[in-house]
């Protein structure tokens, strides 16, 4: 058997040398630093939601019927008919909405640890565009279902285009192929969903990872491991801080990937719609043009930033500044390796600005995420009797905003003009234990 | 600690378990989109059995009934029709259906006309070579194709003939008769294709 | 720190995450629909389903289709016989391998109603089991609409409700009105008895709402099942992977 391998492997080796090479570079010869936490297991599960959003994908294509009379009897036929196709489908939508608990939190921990900071700008900005890109995919996933909530997101997100002057109504048009979201807007989002998008995330996957590995995994001590001291016991000339991805992280990860798995399976085989959150109640009922659903909102991932759109007033007799406030808020997080002027990169050794800083940041997202979803409508009264409901959601939804942008230009001052007071960063990671 | 010494045997072990477990995870997680290719709920319902009736079919005609989405030819020989069968007997592959074609009818249906009544030919028109559906050509004539043709299928994709009990001839590209799908006589003028006559009992 | 501070420390994130997220779905879960009180329903309960099946297709598939529900499917479902299905719950002539399709012409419907009665495949799914039950527990009789009744749940509901000859008849005590507004219910009154006693109505109803549960989700019935044996298996590879990591890692601390 063993015989049978190595022969297999001789073969292929001659015939393509570069590629036992390129496996080592990236795998049992690349040196990551040995202190990752937690907070280091979201990259691979990322990868993993990818491949389950990709395989189940395909398998959801087999039966899915992208016209505005089939899609959302051929998504029931899935559910009921198609043998299994109800796990299928329930792993394809759970797996969207854990994309994004995975993607927040390992960016999350990117602002924490600094790991977009010099040398690592570009791999920031490529997971940036990757985000992006599964914004859009998401989107375009969420209408094909033909539910009503699919119809409505899909008329007011296009909408958001419409704001921009001169040119909004025909871009609106030109985007929707028809005067409303009609099959011909179905079948272009239906093509992009599962094919231009899916193409480009992995490109941009590909790339994001290659990028990593050309300047090394940042650390939660934000030591340059390759700076420090040479030498490790695989390695006389490698970072002394640095293990082998393989096995030491491969094996690591798997544990992250049991731990992941359990709660997808526990959303899927009993809480498959979230209570609402994953699969919103109003998206059992066919798309209606005449009939908007009473409360319409996005799904949950995309609150944060269609409450930033909502608290926007118009002026100037022009919507296009709520708009541009929403796509604001993704691009200041592009530029968030040219806001931080700080040189020391981990939250462990940064000032106490940064910490409350980064605090009220993360506080602020999840309070427009909130707004956005209806939340604080709903709980305001409750709590504070019959007040003004409108003015104090928005109240709230602007000060949150403020909060928002406010970190980036917080961020920027405070490194600028030096007022962090940072504390000694270690010559070496520490290892806890 | 980096200094102790590797239990080897208990890393082999542990990564052949891992490996094992996890492999039987990813078979087990397969199944469900490997059973998702099996016809659906929808397709079985539409595959239920489909009465007809044959009142309408007189002696000599055939009538093309879909089941499962399957041409099912229902044909109502005459005597003359009949007649026949013994005649191409010599000519035929499996002339008894006892060969090669054993499995092509139920038990029911394992006779020289392969019927139930002699009169009622009911057969699956899909030709056993290639699955294109065969013309019923039914007169006693010279055909281009068989200058002793006593009437039957022929099938237009690659010549194969059958006779009108659906046997297959000599030196044809098929290799078996035509299958003879469950039915059952519900009464005098009317037949159920898919359920066998036992289990309608 | 000792050591068990570091694995306080080391875990405490997943398991908050996890526990979290358990929290969270049955928190959203009892709150979203506000203010009703909860159906009560139970899909695996599969005597409530059947005599729940029975109320459907003696008192509502007379306007209300389940166009996704095959006979068949409901038969294997809950525990029937073709024969059952066919003689106890289908009065509409339909194949047992076809779906439940109302009778009743849309059109005319659209007509004596003002709108097509609507399916109701996926009606718990779209407004949860407890607004069905509740629903059904809250019509009333109002003059002023046009089929005579009226719903507290859903005003205004262009529906008759077919089930009065079981729950009786419920009429409405109206709060004062305040000025210039329209009088508000205050609560309802059974002003006569119909063939059930209240509980038993409400066992009715949670029967009809169970079965419309199930037909809204049919994989239900199968999927904890499943669940259980996955997350058991997850468990076991989890502690495999952990036990391996701690193994190599030996190497590293």
């Amino acid at each position: 058997m063993a015989n049978v391998f190595t022969s297999i492997g001789d073969w292929v080796n001659e015939r393509a040398p570069g590629m036992a090479p390129m496996y080592r570079a990236h795998m049992t010869e690349y040196y990551a630093p040995k202190n990752f936490n937690l907070w280091y297991y979201f990259g691979s599960l990322a990868l993993l939601v990818l491949i389950n959003q990709i395989v189940t994908g395909i398998f959801l294509t087999m039966n899915y019927n992208p016209s505005a009379a089939g899609a959302f009897n051929s998504v029931e036929y899935i559910m009921r008919d198609v043998e299994w196709g109800w796990l299928i489908r329930y792993m394809h939508s759970t797996g969207a909405s854990l994309f994004f608990v995975v993607v927040f939190l390992h960016m999350f921990r990117g602002i924490m640890y600094g790991s977009y900071k010099k040398p690592r700008e570009l791999v920031w900005l490529l997971g940036m565009l990757i985000f992006l890109v599964l914004m859009a995919e998401a989107f375009m996933g969420y209408v094909l279902p033909w539910g009503n909530m699919s119809f409505w997101g899909a008329k007011v997100i296009i909408s958001l285009f419409g704001t921009i002057p001169y040119i909004g109504d025909t871009l609106v048009e030109w985007i929707m192929g028809d005067f409303l979201p009609a099959d011909a807007t179905l079948n272009r989002f239906f093509a992009l969903h599962v094919i231009a998008l899916p193409i480009v995330l992995l490109l941009l996957v590909v790339l994001h990872i290659a990028a990593l590995h050309e300047v090394g995994s940042n650390n939660p001590d934000g030591v340059e491991i390759k700076k420090g001291p040479k030498g490790n016991r695989w390695d006389a000339l490698k970072p002394a801080d640095g293990i082998p991805f393989h096995p030491y992280y491969t094996v690591k990860d798997l544990v992250g990937v049991g731990f992941f798995l359990m709660i997808a399976a526990f959303i899927i085989f009993f809480a498959p719609t979230f209570g609402g959150w994953f699969l919103e109640h109003d998206n059992f009922i066919p798309a209606n043009n005449l009939a908007t659903p009473s409360h319409i909102k996005p799904v949950w991932y995309f609150t944060p930033f269609y409450a930033i759109v909502r608290m926007i007033p118009s002026f100037l007799g022009s919507a296009v500044w709520g708009v541009l406030a929403m796509f604001g808020a993704i691009a200041v997080l592009f530029a968030l390796p040219w806001f931080d002027r700080g040189k020391v990169k981990s939250i462990r050794y940064r000032g106490t600005g940064f910490k409350v800083g980064l605090g009220l940041f993360v506080l602020s997202f999840f309070a427009l995420g909130a707004v956005g979803a209806g939340i604080t409508a709903e709980v305001i009264p409750v709590w504070f009797g019959d007040v003004d409901v409108t003015f104090w959601e928005n109240l709230f939804g602007r000060v949150m905003t403020l909060v928002y942008f406010g970190f980036f230009a917080f961020l920027w001052a405070y490194t600028y003009f030096g007022w962090e007071k940072t504390k000694p960063v270690p010559e070496r990671v520490t290892t806890h234990d | 600690m980096a200094n102790e010494v590797v239990d080897h045997g208990r890393r082999r072990f542990l990564t052949a378990t891992t490996a094992v477990v996890g492999g039987v995870g990813i078979v087990a997680a397969a199944v469900p989109f490997i059973k998702s290719w099996e016809p659906s709920a929808r397709a079985r319902a539409a595959g239920a059995p489909v009465t007809q009736s044959l009142a309408k079919i007189e002696s000599g005609q055939m009538l093309t009934v879909s089941w499962r989405s399957l041409p099912v030819f229902v044909l109502n020989r005459s005597k003359a029709q009949l007649a026949t069968l013994p005649m191409v007997d010599s000519r035929l592959v499996d002339p008894k259906s006892d060969g090669a074609s054993a499995d092509q009818q139920p038990k029911y249906a394992q006779n020289e006309a392969r019927s139930i009544k002699p009169e009622w030919l009911v057969v699956i028109g899909i030709c056993t070579h290639l699955g294109c559906v065969p013309d019923f050509v039914p007169e006693i004539k010279p055909e281009p194709f068989d200058p002793e043709w006593k009437g039957g299928f022929y099938c237009p994709c690659h010549k194969s003939r059958y006779d009108l009990a659906g046997r297959v001839f000599q030196g044809v590209p098929a290799p078996k008769n035509l299958p003879v799908p469950p039915y059952h006589f519900v009464d005098d003028n009317t037949i159920q294709i898919g359920v066998d006559p036992k289990e309608a009992v | 720190m000792t050591k068990r501070q570091l694995l306080m420390k080391r875990y405490i994130f997943p398991v908050a995450l996890a526990l979290s997220l358990l929290v969270g779905s049955i928190s959203v879960q009892a709150s979203e629909e506000g203010g009703l009180p909860a159906a009560g329903t139970n899909v695996h309960d599969q005597a409530s389903l059947q005599r729940g099946a029975k109320l459907y297709f003696n008192y509502c598939v007379g306007c209300h289709s389940l166009k996704y529900m095959r006979y068949e499917r409901i038969a294997a479902d809950l525990g029937l016989s073709e024969q059952e299905v066919m003689q106890n719950l289908n009065f509409t002539g339909a194949k047992f391998g076809e779906p439940v399709i109302s009778h009743m012409p849309e059109a005319s419907a659209a007509a004596w109603f003002g709108k097509a009665p609507p399916d109701l495949s996926l009606e718990v799914r779209a407004k949860g089991a407890d607004w069905v039950n509740a629903y059904l527990n809250s019509f009333y009789l109002d003059p002023s609409r046009p089929v005579g009744w009226n719903n507290t749940v859903f005003p205004n509901a262009s529906m008759p409700f077919p089930l009065w000859e079981l729950q009786g008849l419920q009429t409405a005590e109206m709060k004062p009105a305040k000025p210039g507004e329209d009088a508000q219910v205050e609560k309802l009154v059974l002003s006569h008895p119909g063939k059930l006693t209240p509980a038993q109505f409400q066992q009715a109803t949670r029967d009809l709402t169970s079965f419309l549960e199930y037909a809204s989700e049919p994989a239900a019935l199968e999927r904890h099942a499943y669940g259980v044996w996955v997350l058991l298996f997850l468990a076991f590879f989890t502690l495999l992977a952990y036990m391996l990591k701690k193994e190599y890692w030996k190497d590293v601390h």
